[in-house]
Parts: structure tokens; sequence; C-alpha cells
């Protein structure tokens, strides 16, 4: 295999690799945050402002790790440089 | 593939380059600042007004309050600041029901400016509010052996801000723009109604995230002296 075929193998690999874990641990944490504040919101109902506004703030911070991984799975399709560099 | 708005270039020349973000950027800018400007400028203080004048009272309390609950003590000194925040990320997501336009908050570049602007605030006010000193004492909390872990937090999340809006824009214009060549005809529609909830709840989500920095640096203190007053 000549150095194009390498590159392009090891970033589509990585690339869809990076997708599946990028999908996979955000959406466990994301169910065990929100699991918490329903039940917490069952025990204080008064609270659901703060609860609901914690809750939000935490899922985009848990949310953001997944856009890395989906940030990297792009730059490895479409902005790749090395591709470009094997291509030129 | 188009990646972000950086790529569409109107107008060149030599180094200045005038791309569909800094077009739609000051488009956006225009909008904000000339309709208010239109709005207030009739402002009635009993209880009829124009709902235009409805409007934005109920967006400035409503933010006020949030800001409050987050922790500032005087939100008004904040609200200009976080307002404008809210307010441009916001309608730069409203806007991508309008045909042939791209969020600026999908460039890299938008997002990095608006997380450097909160990454330079936060001293801003820290300082403003506790003295040069007790602002750099801060960093010291709880030992010495902090300050290197202290300052490279505040620089990773002034990063976390800037990737987390930019990945959050382009991927819902990057998800709809797939889904045309799949499947043209319901679902491209759907997703730019998920696009517009998700550009919302980002908007809110980056200026809270600014409003909690912010309210650390400015609360160290009161934090340190409220044992010193209870006996």
């Amino acid at each position: 295999m000549d150095n194009m075929t390498i590159i392009a193998v090891a970033s589509i690999i990585t690339a869809g690799i990076t997708t599946g874990f990028g999908t996979m641990a955000p959406a466990l944490g994301e169910g065990r945050a929100v699991a918490t504040a329903l039940s917490s919101l069952a025990q204080q109902p008064d609270a659901s402002a703060t609860i609901t506004r914690t809750l939000f703030v935490g899922l985009a911070m848990i949310e953001s790790t997944a856009i890395y991984c989906f940030v990297v799975s792009m730059i490895l399709i479409f902005a790749n440089p090395f591709w470009s560099h094997v291509i030129a | 593939m188009h990646l972000s708005a950086d790529e569409l270039i109107f107008w060149q020349y030599g180094f200045f380059k005038l791309n569909a973000t800094i077009v739609f950027t000051w488009g956006l800018m225009l909008v904000l600042a000339v309709g208010s400007k239109l709005i207030t400028r009739k402002i009635s203080t009993d209880m009829k007004r124009s709902r235009w004048q409805n409007l934005l009272e109920i967006i400035i309390t409503g933010m006020e309050k949030q800001i409050e609950e987050v922790g500032l003590g005087q939100p008004r000194k904040y609200l200009p600041f976080l307002g404008t925040l809210f307010l441009f990320v916001a309608a730069s997501s409203l806007c991508t029901v309008i045909p042939g336009y791209q969020p600026p908050t999908g460039s890299l570049s938008t997002t990095t400016a608006l997380a450097l602007c909160v990454f330079v605030s936060v001293p801003f006010f820290g300082i403003g509010e506790q003295g040069v000193g007790n602002y750099i004492k801060s960093y010291m909390q709880p030992t010495p052996i902090m300050l290197p872990f202290n300052i490279l937090s505040e620089l990773t999340r002034t990063l976390a801000l800037a990737v987390r809006l930019f990945g959050n824009m382009m991927s819902g214009a990057m998800i709809v723009g797939i889904l045309l060549t799949l499947v043209p005809f319901i679902f491209p529609i759907i997703m730019t109604v998920l696009g517009l909830l998700t550009g919302m709840v980002q908007a809110y989500i980056f200026s809270i995230l600014a409003a909690v920095y912010i309210a650390a640096a400015t609360r160290a203190r009161e934090a340190s002296l409220q044992p010193e007053t209870k006996h």
C-alpha cells in the first residue's frame, strides 16, 4: 500500500471510531445526569427552576466533549492536512 | 465541503477579505442596534405600551433575573456584557430560518472572538470588584501550588466555550446539508427545528457560563469574609 492509501484508510477508520466513542460516552453521562435531575425534581418540585437550569448547564458541559469528537471527525474527513498534502 | 461561512468570500483586496462571516455579523449588529433604537424611541412608563417595548422588557428582566440567580450581586452592572452575548448568539441562531443565511457563530473565528471577550472580562470585573491584590490572591486558593492549574483551567474553559458554540452551530448546518442529499423531503425541516432549539440553548449556556465565571472571580473575597463576621 502506498502513502495515499495508508493515509486515506487511517483517516477514515479513525474518523469512524472517533464518532463512535464520541457518541457513546457523553450519552451515558447525560443519561445519568438527567436521571438524577428527575429524581431530585420528584423530591423537591419547588426548586424546579434551579434544577432545570443546572441540568441544562451540566448537559452542555457534557455535550461539549461529544462536540470535540465530532469536530475531530469532520477535520479528518473534510479538512485533512495530510490528505491535501499527499494529493498535491 | 462547505465547512464554515469563512469560505464564502464576497470581495477581496490584498490581505483584507470580506467573507460571509463578517457580512452576516455586521448585518446582525445592524438589525439588533437599529431595531432597539427604533423600539426605544418612545418609551412609555404606564400600563399602555407598544408590544415591541413589552418584548424588550420581558427579555431584559428575564436576563436580569438569571444573572441574579447565578450569584452576581448587582445584575445591572453585568447586564450589558452578558446580555449582548446572549442576544448576539440567540439572534445569530434564530436567523437561520432566513434562506441564504449562514450563522456567523458557525465560524471558529467568531466564537473564538466571543470566548476571548469572556476571557478578558473575567479579570476585568474581578479586579474592578476586588482590587488587583485580592484577585491575584484568588488564584492561589486553596494553596499556592494550585497557581498553574488555576491558570490552565482559565485557558481551557475559554477554549471549551469557543469550540462548544462553534461545534453546535456547524454541526446543525452540516446535518441539514447532509440530510438534503439523502432524504430531502421532511427530515431536513425537523433537523432545522432541532438546530433552532440547540442554538437557543447554546446561547443561554454561553451567557450563563460567562456569568458563572465572572461570579467566581468576583465572589471569592465575600466567601472568605463571611466566616469573620460570624461569631
